[in-house]
């Protein structure tokens, strides 16, 4: 990937950043954490590796993103209006009555989103099912998918992984955002995941880890699965929960905050500002 | 009474339909849980190798993989046991399908005392109502091979979620072949005066069997195949109670929230009458032959007309 292309990612990456961080600040609450770690994969999916056309979001060829950590649905929507599907104006609605903008992925409601997620596990199973049907027509699509850590403690996970694995499904590329977090504590010590990458390996799958807040190393990260057709891809990223936002950053408790003030968000896109002067 | 069984077990109809119906519309899949041999869907698998999937024993991700099939714009028709089927992955079925608006049409086989020797741990008797309650479903019990096959093309044409309920054996004849049908609307097989019996699956046979009990003591009771659980046929269960002014219902499941469940928040929303439910009463299946399993739970003949001999007593 060139200087420029790179640049221009992590331009967009922050910008995803500043509009989630002001979607859920605007709103005193939202899940914050899971969201602002999400930005770099975002930014690379959707203005770098996907075959996408916004202005036909339903194009039969097009590559899928499954977000089946439905909960990070602000960071999505904030891609999705960067990137055209959505006006920028409607990030505003997010939550609000009647909005097309709810908490969690939903199908039916958002342009651009491409399946419903929000109960954990489940969106992996159907990306998998996606997989299946992009093969059976012989669809030049691929399905990528991202997972939560905390998620990864489903057994439905596991299901639809041996599945991929051991049905070859090289078009699949799967995320970790692995924040190392959970609702309860840290994921070592409510149910640790570890050794992660090898059980990924021992389902069949070609795993790397990389960086999750570096555009470069995700860019390559699936440039390198794309050219593994034997068999589907995890790519563990390795993030910070609340990545970028200070009042959320690293912090327990930045799963789903409320109380979130004015001054509070505004400082935090302010800081991220700053950062990008320096 | 004995009542004469169809040639072929409704599997291998279902199987027949899959497979006829795969011919001609490609988007027709099937995705089993390691059950394929039980269901026939084997048979579909040795026609089209590429649309049949086996997930294995994961009936959670096999309603995923289902959903995923979907979005892509798939008909796929899931399959496993009724209790697997419904209970065991209800919120793929609730979320990953009904909310998410896709076109899954979800099959649970062996239902209620049909399991036999399976026993109680694969004797449903609650799926029904995991589905009904759910946003969209349609819930649909055949009740013969020609019904299964007038039906099919109806669900096939039915853009959302469809719950059949599937006998694996050969059920009781009961439509002659030209029976029209319609999803969402019951059969009127016997007319009557005195009690509506509503019945559905395998208790059809056993209420036709309970009118000639009721006939030789001068009880004329009309007889309907409620086939579509949901949505049900409101108008045509108004109707017969109108002119019968009580009713009974007959299941092969529990009472609570299927046939009788429906049946009676019907009524009670629109013209109370006296009413009598007969299925599993709030009480778990168990090991046993048809014939054994029908006195235990209370699903014979002579349980259907009891009830509608309670149900007249109790008219005004």
């Amino acid at each position: 990937m060139d200087m420029q292309t790179s640049r221009m990612l992590r331009e967009k990456a922050q910008l995803i950043r500043k509009m989630t961080i002001r979607e859920i600040g605007e709103l005193s609450a939202g899940h914050i954490g899971g969201s602002v770690d999400l930005c770099e994969l975002l930014a690379v999916l959707y203005f770098h590796a996907m075959r996408i056309r916004p202005q036909e979001p339903d194009w039969n060829e097009r590559d899928r993103f499954v977000l089946s950590k439905g909960h990070g649905g602000p960071a999505v929507y904030a891609t999705l209006a960067l990137r055209g599907y959505l006006p920028e104006e409607a990030l505003a609605t997010l939550n609000r009555p009647g909005t097309q903008l709810p908490s969690h992925c939903d199908m039916q409601r958002t342009r651009g989103i491409d399946m419903t997620t929000g109960s954990l596990g489940q969106g992996f199973s159907c990306a998998v099912g996606m997989a299946i049907a992009a093969k059976m027509d012989a669809l030049p699509s691929f399905i990528y998918a991202c997972i939560g850590d905390g998620e990864s403690q489903e057994g439905q996970v596991w299901e639809a992984a041996m599945l991929a694995g051991s049905r070859h499904l090289g078009n699949l590329i799967a995320f970790t955002d692995y924040n190392k977090m959970q609702i309860d504590g840290c994921i070592e010590q409510v149910n640790g995941l570890e050794p992660l990458d090898d059980k990924w390996r021992a389902f069949n799958w070609h795993v790397q880890t990389v960086d999750g807040h570096n555009v470069d190393a995700i860019a390559h990260a699936i440039d390198t699965a794309q050219k593994i057709q034997s068999r589907p891809s995890m790519i563990i990223l390795d993030t910070i929960k609340g990545k970028g936002c200070d009042f959320a950053k690293n912090r327990l408790g930045s799963h789903n905050m409320k109380g979130l003030t004015t001054e509070m968000w505004q400082n935090a896109i302010r800081k991220l500002e700053q950062q990008e002067v320096q | 009474m004995a009542r004469e069984l169809e040639t072929q077990g409704l599997r291998e109809v279902y199987s027949d339909l899959l497979i006829e119906y795969g011919k001609q519309d490609p988007r027709i899949c099937a995705v089993d849980a390691d059950l394929m041999n039980a269901s026939s869907v084997l048979r579909f698998q040795a026609v089209f190798p590429e649309r049949a999937i086996d997930v294995g024993v994961a009936e959670a991700n096999m309603i995923g993989v289902a959903a995923g099939l979907s979005a892509m714009g798939k008909i796929p028709f899931t399959h496993s046991f009724t209790p697997f089927a419904t209970r065991r992955c209800c919120d793929q079925v609730t979320l990953s399908v009904a909310y998410a608006g896709l076109n899954v049409k979800m099959v649970g086989s062996d239902p209620g005392i049909t399991a036999e020797l399976n026993g109680g741990t694969h004797m449903s008797t609650e799926d029904i109502a995991i589905m009904r309650n759910i946003p969209g479903m349609v819930v649909y019990e055949p009740v013969d091979g020609t019904q299964l096959r007038a039906a099919f093309p109806q669900i096939l044409a039915h853009n959302g979620p469809v719950y059949i309920r599937l006998l694996r054996k050969q059920a009781v004849h009961i439509f002659d072949e030209g029976t029209p049908f319609t999803l969402g609307k019951g059969n009127l097989l016997q007319a009557g005066s005195d009690v509506s019996i509503f019945a559905s699956g395998i208790m059809v046979a056993e209420a036709l069997d309970a009118a000639e009990l009721l006939q030789a003591e001068g009880i004329s009771a009309e007889i309907i195949n409620i086939h579509t659980i949901k949505p049900l046929d409101e108008e045509l269960v108004l109707a017969s109670t109108a002119r019968t002014g009580c009713a009974v219902t007959a299941e092969n499941a529990s009472i609570l929230n299927g046939l009788g469940g429906a049946v009676a928040e019907c009524l009670v929303e629109h013209a109370p009458c006296p009413m009598e439910r007969v299925g599993f009463r709030d009480r778990f299946g168990e090991v046993g032959k048809m014939e054994y399993l029908r006195e235990s739970i209370g699903l014979t003949a002579q349980d259907i007309a009891a009830a509608a001999r309670r149900a007249v007593a109790r008219k005004p």
